[in-house]
């Protein structure tokens, strides 16, 4: 299950916009750019994937090192070009003729002219304050003032600064101006072996644990071949369902919290806190780390069936009686509404997505699994909510934890099995390289934010060579700011807490 | 001046700023109990205080002696309204200045005192706060002005203790439409202007969607502490007003031991009434879109004015 070819195609630079254009124009979206270094050329890899049908085709395009510059595709899809800013930023690569030539993930205080994805320098040099700031865009006016907020908060939340641009109460513009956790995580990745990237997999965003854990598992089975069995697949389905459930009612309680309504974030609290003891008798580790590595899955002890449908009957009353209150449903709906055509401009993916009418899922489309051992109808949403605002986005939630109720139900009996002796599969953790020298492979999961993406290269030597890895959020930051036209500032961190994005998943 | 008439007026002093922390404890607490949480106990806002004003205040670079000033001004003028209202007793030795203008006028010169500082601080979050905050005074003022004059009618008199000493004594008024229209006007202010749901949301910790809090937050140690006993003393005076319009039982309209304790005892109760029916109400309500804030006030205005009216023509068909 999952083998799923992936094409492969060399090309030149000059074809690089036809090419990327058929893919897209066919079905597919741009799923992430990597670069990677080669002797004496930087190799990069430009991977798309099909969005309804489990189609991956890669473009690989090499440049010269002395001259490292690739022509620009960022007016064919917009997610491409915020790769290439990336790709600048990591490795040096300029993406000729981009309209948006910005820094994006580079700090003001890297050394000029240093790229850390290189690999060139070991010591980096002398980190300094450059004075250079990041060129916001000004807006003048009667009565136009600016609001700079962050990068550090005053609740327990991730930092991240942003600029509103606003005419009394109304945001006319909001930048984000995120890359504050710069971890080098993708170069630390490098030189390890595959099971040695499992405890780096599982903590690239800490509230993504299976979805990470699994996508990197899952690209370096796909890179050495190894077969999972179906059951495996359902049974690291299980997990990830699990995953999205706590996720999923912390959220749905948060977003009540942040109009005032807090004794549903009490109650959601409480559930969630019943579902992390849970996971941690299923896998050891609240956060479900631990159980997913490439070629081996065990988990302790499964859930009952009858716990989950309990949780499951609590997460359902506690949506209605949130909802059941006037205020709270006044002040979600019409809430900061991203449209549909929107939304696929920018890219997004995941609940941000299907609330937006765009119900793209990697659990339909990509499965690594027998699809005969799912139901279709836990993976199905009804589209008669798709509003875009922050009561569609709340109601998707509702709708996919029940769906993680069903799905968990429906799969227990059927992994119990497996789950009993763990599968460790052939070549498991022996860290072996691949037969025919390196090898790539790709691994995209549906983790609760979206679909997650991991590429990674082993060398000869059995070694990690290269890791590039994509959170939903790199694809779902932009459209924050595009749902944010004609709100009132008091109601962005509603706006934001209903979009929910990873600020160190986004930032590698 | 009577010796009753000063000992009344230090008791009163004393009484709401020592209850102001305790109360907003309360409510803490119930809502914590009705959450289904443990909650930190009724006392934990005066422990709070307590380590603040042990603590030195740091004033941020650029700011004024306004945001030093403004604490100051704010915890004097709270106080001074805890003298004039007639809380425990309408024969205090304050009682002829308890007048109704003069009331309003001493709440609003500590909104605008706060609203200043938070301007001098320069940044984005207290002008912002500033902003709302003001916004928000504007529509609140006329509707306690007019509710409190729909009172005042009857009585003949816009001084507080008359108001009430009548109320007590006349305790048919109590039930009539203005009371009731006046009661709604002023329940709404209250939550207004304690900055309490579904206006404002003490708990939250967004800057983006805060009102009080986002003037307030360049201020630490002493500075604070006043600020939040000065903002929990607001709560008891505009809590302690409407019980005590509402409910005028207990207030001691005669010099004596005895009256005093009923009054300090009634007083007690009736804020722990209304405490609570805030406390347990707020649970159950989310807070309002700020653009609906307005609708809200003006609801209030519309209210006292109808009061307004009402008590004319009540005046007129019985005179």
């Amino acid at each position: 299950m999952g083998d799923f070819p992936t094409q492969r195609l060399n090309i030149t630079a000059a074809e690089l916009a036809v090419e990327a254009e058929r893919l897209l124009s066919t079905g597919m979206r741009p799923a992430l750019v990597a670069a990677h270094q080669d002797p004496d050329v930087f190799r990069i890899v430009y991977l798309f994937v099909g969005r309804e049908s489990a189609r991956r085709t890669e473009l690989c395009v090499n440049v010269q090192k002395s001259v490292p510059t690739v022509p620009s595709i960022a007016s064919v899809s917009f997610p491409i070009g915020r790769f290439e800013r990336e790709m600048r930023d990591l490795y040096g690569v300029v993406p000729a003729g981009h309209p948006l030539p910005h820094r994006l993930v580079r700090h003001g205080h890297w050394p000029t002219g240093w790229y850390p994805m290189r690999r060139d320098l070991e010591v980096p040099p002398p980190f300094a304050e450059s004075g250079e700031s990041y060129p916001f865009a000004t807006i003048s006016g009667n009565g136009v003032y600016e609001i700079p907020v962050g990068p550090i908060h005053a609740g327990l939340i991730e930092p991240g600064h942003f600029r509103f641009t606003v005419v009394g109460e109304t945001i006319l513009r909001m930048k984000a101006r995120l890359w504050f956790l710069h971890k080098g995580i993708e170069r630390l990745f490098e030189g390890r072996t595959p099971s040695q990237g499992v405890e780096l997999a599982e903590r690239i965003s800490g509230d993504t644990a299976v979805g990470h854990g699994w996508a990197y598992a899952a690209a370096v089975e796909d890179a050495l071949g190894i077969a999972v069995p179906s059951n495996v697949g359902l049974l690291r389905l299980v997990l990830l369902e699990l995953e999205r459930l706590h996720n999923h009612v912390s959220d749905l309680g948060m977003l009540c919290n942040d109009v005032g309504y807090g004794v549903i974030n009490t109650q959601a609290l409480a559930i969630k806190e019943r579902l992390l003891r849970l996971n941690e008798t299923v896998t050891g580790h609240r956060l479900l780390r631990g159980a997913i590595a490439p070629g081996i899955t065990t988990v302790r002890q499964l859930p009952s069936v009858a716990e989950i449908e309990e949780i499951g009957a609590d997460i359902a009353e506690l949506a209605s009686i949130a909802l059941g209150n006037a205020g709270v449903l006044d002040r979600f709906t019409g809430t900061a509404i991203l449209d549909r055509a929107a939304g696929l401009d920018v890219g997004v993916l995941g609940y941000v997505a299907r609330a937006s009418g765009i119900f793209e899922d990697a659990r339909n489309s990509h499965p690594l699994w027998d699809v005969a051992g799912v139901d279709p109808e836990w993976f199905r949403l009804s589209d008669d909510f798709a509003t875009g605002d922050v009561l569609a986005r709340f109601r998707v939630r509702v709708q996919e934890c029940a769906g993680s109720v069903a799905a968990i139900v429906g799969l227990l009996p059927v992994v119990s099995e497996v789950a009993e002796t763990g599968w460790h599969g052939v070549g498991a953790g022996a860290d072996t390289g691949s037969a025919g020298g390196s090898a790539s492979g790709i691994g995209m999961i549906e983790g609760w934010r979206g679909a997650i993406t991991h590429r990674v290269e082993i060398g000869a030597d059995g070694l990690l060579s290269r890791v590039k890895i994509v959170d939903p959020s790199f694809f779902n930051w932009p459209a924050l700011p595009l749902a944010l036209a004609d709100t009132i500032v008091p109601d962005f961190p509603l706006v934001n807490k209903s979009f929910n994005l990873s600020y160190a998943g986004n930032d590698l | 001046m009577t010796v009753f008439g000063v000992v009344t007026a230090l008791l009163q002093v004393v009484l709401v700023a020592a209850v102001g922390p305790i109360l907003v404890g309360v409510l803490r607490q119930l809502r914590a109990r009705v959450e289904g949480r443990v909650g930190a106990g009724i006392l934990q806002p005066w422990r709070d205080l307590i380590k603040l004003l042990r603590r030195e205040p740091i004033s941020a670079a650029g700011t004024s002696w306004v945001l030093i000033l403004a604490p100051v001004v704010l915890m004097g003028t709270s106080l001074a309204v805890a003298v004039l209202v007639p809380y425990v007793s309408t024969r205090s030795a304050t009682a002829n200045s308890s007048d109704l203008f003069a009331v309003v006028a001493l709440l609003l010169v500590g909104t605008v005192v706060l609203t200043l500082a938070g301007l001098d601080t320069g940044t984005a979050f207290g002008g912002m706060g500033a902003s709302r905050e003001i916004t928000i005074a504007a529509l609140v003022e006329p509707a306690v002005l007019l509710a409190v004059f729909a009172l005042s009618l009857p009585a003949g008199s816009t001084n507080l203790a008359v108001i009430v000493a009548r109320r007590v004594s006349d305790q048919a008024q109590l039930a009539s439409p203005v009371s009731l229209l006046v009661v709604v006007a002023l329940t709404i202010v209250t939550l207004a202007e304690a900055g309490r749901l579904p206006v404002d949301n003490p708990a939250t910790h967004l800057e983006l969607t805060m009102i009080h809090e986002a003037m307030v937050l360049e201020y630490s140690g002493r500075d604070l502490a006043l600020v939040e006993w000065a903002s929990s003393i607001r709560l008891v005076i505009l809590l302690g007003l409407t019980a005590n319009l509402f409910l005028p039982w207990g207030v001691a309209t005669q010099a004596g031991a005895l009256a005093l304790l009923v009054g300090v005892v009634a007083f007690l109760a009736k804020l722990l009434l209304f405490g609570a029916v805030l406390g347990i109400g707020e649970v159950f309500i989310a807070k309002f879109r700020l653009f609906r804030v307005p609708e809200l006030l003006a609801g209030a205005v519309v209210l006292g004015f109808l009061a307004v009216m009402a008590a004319f023509f009540l005046v007129q068909g019985s005179g």
